[in-house]
């Protein structure tokens, strides 16, 4: 795990470290059976393939796991995520691996609170957007 | 298999619209936790690790942020039937206000936000934005998510 992040360290338009995941259909399974979502299209072939897929696609709420982890991963142990919204625009299928990006757009005081706003995102192999989202979190500052 | 043309009226819509589920309690397990995070892949120790989770700004062991879509069997009882065979999630929209710990009480009670049709190449879509509260023993909002339902 990374060194803890300060609010005072970041700056606008920096970039988040990037999360490199590899989903099979073990994990949409393993997903599966962890969230209780037995969708068939997630690990069933024939079934996503009768739906008009290429095959099983994973589970949004798997993408938007990975996008919190981007984050979370990040802002670490003493940070705190208050919001986290993603889109899914573009499918994705295991055996794919994908990227979780991210970059600050805002920094900014509210209430008291350091806080950041980040835009995120989950980008396949061939270089696109598939799943744009946003998150805010709260980050300690070295001033306490 | 076919899609209606056209599928929501107005009145349907409103009809719709602020419909809310019965609430739906789990406890929140510590082996549960650890096979959610076990799944997404992260090995984050703040999920599995009680000395590590406890030097944390929460002080203990906490879930993944999105651990609370394993809140299952949360059903909203729409008036009319969603005759479309397809189902996409479009997206979700977390807010966070407290965090989850081993052995909270969460309930969880959706309501929906808004239902559109827009048509698409194989006849009507029918988004439906459903948020879902969910508050723990204390009566403390932990988190809403905000969810976006394709149907086609």
């Amino acid at each position: 795990m990374a060194e803890q992040v300060y609010w005072d360290d970041v700056t606008e338009g920096m970039e988040l470290p990037s999360l490199v995941k590899e989903p099979t259909t073990r994990q949409l399974v393993q997903y599966a059976g962890a969230s209780g979502d037995f969708y068939e299209i997630h690990y069933d072939k024939d079934f996503a393939i009768g739906n008009q897929l290429d095959g099983p696609i994973l589970h949004g709420a798997l993408k938007s796991a990975f996008l919190g982890q981007l984050v979370t991963d990040w802002i670490g142990p003493q940070g705190t995520l208050k919001r986290l919204q993603c889109q899914y625009r573009g499918m994705d299928a295991p055996g794919n691996a994908i990227t979780a990006k991210g970059t600050v757009t805002r920094k900014y005081e509210e209430d008291g609170q350091r806080m950041v706003d980040c835009t995120i995102w989950l980008e396949n192999a061939e270089g696109q957007n598939t799943t744009p989202g946003y998150a805010t979190v709260i980050l300690p500052s070295r001033l306490g | 298999m076919s899609t209606p043309a056209t599928f929501l009226t107005e009145e349907m819509r409103q009809q719709a619209i602020g419909v809310e589920s019965p609430p739906v309690t789990i406890e929140v397990e510590k082996g549960h936790i650890q096979r959610f995070a076990e799944a997404i892949g992260d090995a984050n120790p703040i999920y599995t690790d009680e000395a590590a989770a406890r030097k944390s700004s929460y002080g203990g062991l906490i879930a993944p942020p999105t651990f609370l879509r394993s809140v299952r069997g949360v059903n909203l009882e729409l008036p009319f039937e969603l005759s479309f065979s397809r189902r996409l999630d479009g997206g979700s929209d977390w807010e966070y206000f407290q965090p989850v710990r081993p052995g909270d009480r969460i309930t969880a009670v959706a309501r929906v936000g808004e239902m559109t049709e827009r048509s698409g190449r194989l006849g009507a879509m029918v988004f439906m934005t459903t948020i879902t509260t969910y508050t723990n023993q204390f009566d403390e909002v932990v988190a809403t998510q905000t969810n976006t339902l394709i149907a086609y």
